[in-house]
């Protein structure tokens, strides 16, 4: 993919209501590098929720709703590695054998995840004005997996001159959340939390990042739990930000 | 009467000593597969060798069981056909009492443990005992395997020691595993000079060669199957491959998967009883090929992937959930992700659907598998099975886990999402009235702050700083 004059920006239901900074700033980003940004008035939610609840019609009604608000051939950029796989990898099973089987592997092909974009389509060159800091990075398992973009968001943030990148013991294992897997199954998804928030404590880092809002969530919240003092020696709260939002705070003039 | 799942996921999680030795565990034999593995691409390859010999095999399944009854036979192999696990159990007991014997000693056998043999013999006057030690240390406390490879992995040392102390008082008591091990294998040694019968489950089935492969690490297979008089191997009718070059890869996909080793201490290639002239091995061999709902499984093109499992238990090992579970809060034979996948097919979503809950589809297995299933995407076809059913599908228990309160909850998710000026006006006024968002959320807040709603949606600020709508 050579670097578009255009893109779609899809910014997902849970970036919508809970973290809009982290959209906004990924949209500055991308303007800032001279990309007009769509952002269709008409976007809902991918449809992951039902589907992986097993509500495939009612995923495919959701989802038919994205692949008409993303109808023009130009890249549909997603601030979320699990919306982008939704999009990417479980579009065209959803819709197979379906009249709109073809659109929906149109779209797919047009599914770019955030940092995947930025580090390797636009490969993105910041300048990096913030003061030094350690981060530790969550990489969601739809970034590693499904979408195979991890090495973006590491290499992204290894451009930043200023930053300690750290990853937190048993990283490439899954925080827990699993968006309906928190609600269903709570015990073990709390118990997977509690694991991966004390271990990202450990890492004494002031600040975690993954590219992805539900892991934030899930992990946000269980650290707040674990740790009600932000302030708390030896290992302080590290506070919490989207990538986005860590990667514009650092790099635009204020 | 075993405890409703929620329950059992609670007492597993509850005790912290199962969970560290569960733990410790796990991560030794991920990090061991892990270096067994060194060269990716070799790994690729692998993998997609063993997805091709299995998926043959299973393409062409009812032709190459026919050419394994066939070449086994002529082997000197009695082959014989079980539907379900109780016509499997009758056979073996048939064929015990047949030989008189109120003995046998067995190797470890998942397929046995679906069958419930030994419980079933018990019942018949037959005592069977386990060889594997593993095996031999749960059987003293009646407990079922937690792992399928590592059966005892949820105990440590210091229980293993007060349990053998328990039930052999004659020998000194000991936590050191070397002396551990001689005391279970004196034991043993008893039971495999004695017994006339022994029984052993199958790695794999080699068609075009009627051989039986069975691999072990603890030499206690070899016993099981050359020492008595009579051989019976029970195996599951999916075990069959075509060819006997397809071995090797499947081999070395399977050691190296499960515990990281090139290949096992003892590798079995079993080709029939005793010939003339021979000094030894046994005089029967018996071969069980158990359906008990393969041919069902079988029967659909997406969840027939389940069948290439060759049981290496990778999927386990890198399961976030069966590493803090360990396998006895699945309540089944097989636990983890396979688990999850087979035990609702074999036994009904309407018993068992709620496996195919326990997962955060974070998509681990699916990555280690040597053989490739695609255990996410089948554990969430068994969801949609469970609450909706595909047409022509023939999942037993479809349906059964509808209800009303989900249905309502998706189909009002469905209107809000579907309808674009339906979701920005709610949206909008969940942003403007977020303070009335109560503080806990069920089971999200047990553990975890409540999310709090932004003041205005990405919708309203991509607007407000001149983003194109479109």
């Amino acid at each position: 993919m050579e670097k578009p004059l255009s893109v779609y920006f899809f910014g997902t239901c849970l970036i919508d209501m809970v973290l809009p900074q982290a959209g906004l700033a990924a949209m500055r980003l991308l303007r800032r590098e001279g990309i007009e940004v769509i952002y269709p008035q008409g976007q809902t939610c991918c449809g992951q929720p039902a589907y992986n609840s097993g509500y495939d019609a009612e995923a495919r009604t959701v989802a038919r709703c994205q692949l008409d608000a993303f109808s023009r051939d130009i890249p549909v950029v997603v601030p979320s590695a699990s919306c982008a796989g939704m999009m990417k990898v479980q579009y065209p099973k959803l819709f197979a054998g379906t009249p709109d089987q073809e659109r929906a592997e149109a779209l797919a092909r047009r599914v770019v995840e955030l940092t995947d974009f930025l580090a390797r389509v636009l490969d993105w060159r910041p300048v990096d004005r913030g003061a030094p800091l350690k981060v530790v990075l969550h990489q969601s398992c739809s970034a590693r997996r499904e979408m195979g973009v991890a090495d973006a968001a590491k290499d992204l943030l290894a451009r930043l001159a200023h930053l300690e990148t750290v990853e937190p013991d048993h990283a490439h294992e899954c925080c827990g959340f699993g968006g309906t897997f928190a609600v269903k199954q709570p015990e073990i998804s709390a118990a997977m939390a509690a694991d991966k928030a004390d271990a990202i404590l450990a890492t004494g880092a002031q600040v975690l990042v993954s590219q992805d809002a539900g892991c934030l969530l899930n992990l946000g919240g269980t650290l707040e739990r674990r740790c009600p003092d932000a302030a708390a020696q030896p290992s302080p709260r590290p506070a919490v930000k989207h990538i986005a939002e860590l990667l514009w705070e650092r790099t635009h003039d204020s | 009467m075993i405890p409703e799942f929620p329950v059992r996921v609670s007492q597993a999680l509850g005790n912290e000593r199962v969970r560290r030795n569960i733990r410790r565990t796990m991560d030794g034999l991920v990090l061991k597969r892990h270096k067994a593995f060194p060269d990716e691409h070799e790994l690729a390859v692998l993998r997609r060798r063993g997805k091709l010999i299995r998926g043959h095999a299973l393409a062409h399944l009812p032709d190459l069981l026919e050419e394994l009854e066939r070449n086994c036979q002529r082997n000197g192999i009695q082959v014989h056909w079980a539907e379900t696990a109780a016509e499997g159990n009758a056979l073996v007991r048939d064929i015990l009492r047949r030989h008189g014997a109120d003995l046998v000693i067995k190797g470890k056998s998942m397929v046995s443990e679906e069958m419930g043999l030994n419980h079933y013999l018990e019942a018949q006057g037959i005592r069977a005992v386990e060889t594997d030690l593993g095996e031999f240390i749960l059987q003293l406390g009646d407990e079922r395997p937690s792992h399928i490879i590592a059966p005892a992995i949820h105990k440590d040392r210091v229980e293993i020691a007060q349990r053998f102390a328990a039930h052999f008082p004659e020998y000194p008591y000991t936590e050191d595993i070397e002396g551990l091990t001689a005391i279970a294998r004196r034991i043993m040694r008893e039971h495999f000079g004695r017994a006339i019968a022994g029984l052993s489950g199958v790695n794999f089935a080699v068609a075009e060669t009627g051989t039986l492969c069975l691999v072990e690490n603890e030499g206690n297979g070899r016993l099981c199957t050359t020492a008595p008089q009579v051989h019976i191997a029970v195996c599951g009718i999916e075990k069959v491959i075509a060819r006997l070059d397809q071995l090797p890869p499947l081999l070395t996909l399977l050691t190296r998967s499960a515990t990281g080793q090139p290949i096992t201490t003892y590798v079995n290639m079993i080709s029939g009883p005793r010939r003339e002239g021979e000094l030894d091995g046994p005089r029967e061999v018996h071969l069980v090929l158990l359906d008990n709902g393969r041919s069902r499984i079988h029967g659909d093109p997406q969840l027939s992937s389940t069948l290439r499992c060759i049981r290496c238990g990778a999927c386990m090992n890198h399961c976030p959930v069966y590493s803090r579970l360990g396998g006895h809060a699945y309540g089944t034979v097989y636990p983890g992700p396979i688990g999850g996948v087979l035990e609702p097919q074999l036994q009904g979503l309407d018993r068992l659907g709620e496996l195919a809950d326990a997962s955060s589809l974070c998509g681990a297995c699916g990555e280690v598998c040597p053989v490739r299933i695609p255990l996410p995407a089948l554990l969430r076809r068994l969801r949609a099975e469970g609450v909706r059913g595909r047409q022509g599908s023939r999942v037993v228990g479809q349906g059964s886990r509808r209800k009303p309160l989900h249905r309502l909850i998706w189909t009002l998710w469905r209107w809000v999402n579907a309808y674009p000026s339906l979701y920005r006006g709610l949206t909008g006024l969940g942003t403007r009235l977020r303070w009335l968002m109560p503080k806990h959320l069920g089971p999200w807040t047990r553990t975890r702050s409540a999310p709090a709603l932004a003041p205005r949606s990405l919708h309203e600020l991509a607007r407000s700083e001149g983003f194109r709508g479109e």
